[in-house]
């Protein structure tokens, strides 16, 4: 056993078995998934569905040659410190900063935001990415016993989306030039759960927990678009 | 913007909301701390979770006594300390501390044998709970059961408080190679593979099918270094549990960055090497060898 092992964590224990595989097809978009930690295998298959080419990234070398990058859900504090230990941190700002088109899923939608606040609005002091004029509150829904599954509306997704919330937080504010494409109904109202700026794309829930592909082929569609330029 | 709104009722406690989360913790470490202290450390080390209670199980080895659900108060105050999810024990088959546990708000309850089982017979019943629910298995058979019951995520139990990894490398071995053997069968074949797993067919079918269990996989029991961690990530873990063996050595923080930078980096030898240098004394630990049958955990549970 010379050779270290490699597996996506969740993927099958055999070789090319089962539809949890991860698939990594050659044509398309180069589409990257930060695989420190989370859900790093849901997306590499809803990427596929994409029709893009999807591949983990875990260190700088990973970030060249990509067209485009998916923050997947996890644990932000987990995943922020994480990447300040792989030295992901300072390049990965750059790249957002050139216009890298990057979709973020909860835990992403945290590292994207401007500023992140905990459940009861203090600030939460932990490593952000930034790019996008928002800020998050993080658990915002409630503890696990709280998470839920509906089906809602996402401006750009033809049909509904079933989305799945996971101890999910939700955008409290939106700067001037930040679009918004869903928003869940709470007690408090409604809250935004799906915004867009330039390239950069959020959402609060997973729909790569769900095999929802809608938002990965609008984020495709995106980095095709960017690519050409 | 009414068009843009959900549009059903949201429901909760879903076996995939269940599962969902544990699908969030893939490829972290999740360790065990006794106070709001400990479970700042951990979260301040990279944890994607903590698991709250007492006495970590080298200590519950050590005292001997009735081992139960921690004190309510002691769990709030870790929960108020970190943002990352808490995790709580329950006794196997003690549906009430489990409940007593769902009521204050944990995020994964873990009915485990390192604490003394409460029911002989019946593990709990855990359909029934909005509150996940993680599981010790030895084998495969035992995962699929605890899955069947409802159990949201699989550890291999390994044998908790020892800092020696083989218990858990035999536990991981035979539900891995279970699932591989499962894969390689006949479709008629799997009525006698469910017999002898002593597990429902349905889900005997499902994992034949997936090639893995239909829900995460973590590993627990024994793993005190950033190798054991990468080892038992390369023998097919999804992340690891590192109980005693963080709090227990002379460098807790050090040792935690170490080991969740390992987990991360599992397949890579170059990381582990540089990660593991000079992380101080690893928890003394005792050889599962030495121990006598009383003292063994991963037999508690069937």
């Amino acid at each position: 056993m010379t050779t270290p092992r490699t597996r996506v964590p969740g993927e099958a224990l055999l070789d090319d078995r089962g539809p949890h595989a991860a698939q990594r097809p050659t044509e398309g978009p180069r589409i990257g998934v930060l695989a420190l930690q989370g859900d790093v295998l849901e997306h590499l298959r809803l990427l596929a569905e994409a029709g893009a080419a999807g591949r983990t990234v875990r260190s700088v070398a990973d970030l060249e040659a990509l067209d485009g990058l998916v923050l997947p859900g996890g644990e932000s504090t987990t995943i922020g410190k994480l990447l300040d230990l792989q030295g992901l941190t300072a390049p990965l700002r750059d790249r957002i900063a050139d216009g890298l088109p990057v979709l973020g899923t909860c835990a992403g939608a945290i590292l994207l935001a401007r500023e992140a606040l905990t459940h009861d609005g203090r600030p939460s002091p932990q490593p952000l990415l930034g790019g996008m004029d928002t800020v998050v509150r993080r658990n915002a829904f409630g503890r696990q016993v709280a998470s839920f599954e509906t089906d809602l509306a996402v401006e750009g997704v033809d049909g509904t989306m079933h989305a799945v919330f996971i101890r999910a937080p939700w955008i409290e504010e939106v700067g001037p030039g930040v679009e918004v494409l869903a928003r869940v109904d709470t007690p408090l109202g409604a809250r935004v759960v799906v915004a867009r700026q330039g390239p950069l794309l959020a959402s609060a829930f997973h729909p790569e927990l769900a095999g929802e592909a809608g938002l990965h082929r609008l984020f495709a569609a995106t980095v095709r678009e960017r690519s050409r330029l | 913007m009414s068009d843009l709104t959900s549009e059903s009722t949201p429901v909760t406690g879903t076996d995939r909301v269940k599962r969902g989360l544990a699908d969030m913790l893939k490829g972290g470490v999740i360790m065990d701390v006794v106070d709001a202290e400990q479970a700042r450390i951990a979260e301040e080390s990279g944890a994607v979770a903590v698991m709250a209670l007492e006495r970590v199980p080298a200590d519950i080895r050590a005292d001997g006594g009735v081992a139960r659900m921690s004190d309510p108060q002691m769990i709030e105050a870790i929960m108020d300390a970190v943002s990352v999810p808490v995790m709580a024990k329950a006794r196997i088959g003690h549906f009430v501390e489990a409940q007593v546990l769902q009521a204050l708000g944990v995020d994964y309850v873990d009915e485990s044998e390192v604490l003394t089982p409460a029911d002989e017979a019946h593990h709990i019943d855990k359909h029934a709970f909005t509150v996940p629910f993680v599981n010790g298995a030895t084998n495969l058979g035992e995962a699929l059961r605890r899955i069947s019951e409802g159990a949201a995520m699989i550890r291999s139990k390994g044998e908790a408080g020892t800092g020696d990894v083989i218990e858990a490398v035999r536990h991981m071995r035979a539900i891995a190679g279970g699932i591989r053997h499962l894969a390689t069968l006949a479709p008629e074949e799997r009525y006698a593979a469910a017999k002898e797993h002593r597990a429902p067919i349905d889900l005997v079918e499902e994992v034949a099918e997936l090639g893995r269990l239909p829900v995460v996989l973590f590993t627990a029991g024994g793993i005190a270094t950033p190798a054991d961690a990468a080892f038992m990530m390369q023998l097919g873990a999804d992340g690891v549990f590192v109980g005693s063996g963080i709090f227990k050595s002379g460098d807790p923080a050090r040792r935690a960055r170490a080991i969740v930078a390992a987990t991360t980096s599992y397949d890579d030898p170059d990381v582990i090497a540089k990660v593991s240098r000079d992380l101080g004394e690893a928890m003394v630990g005792r050889n599962v060898d030495g121990l006598e049958q009383g003292e063994r955990l991963a037999g508690r549970g069937w």
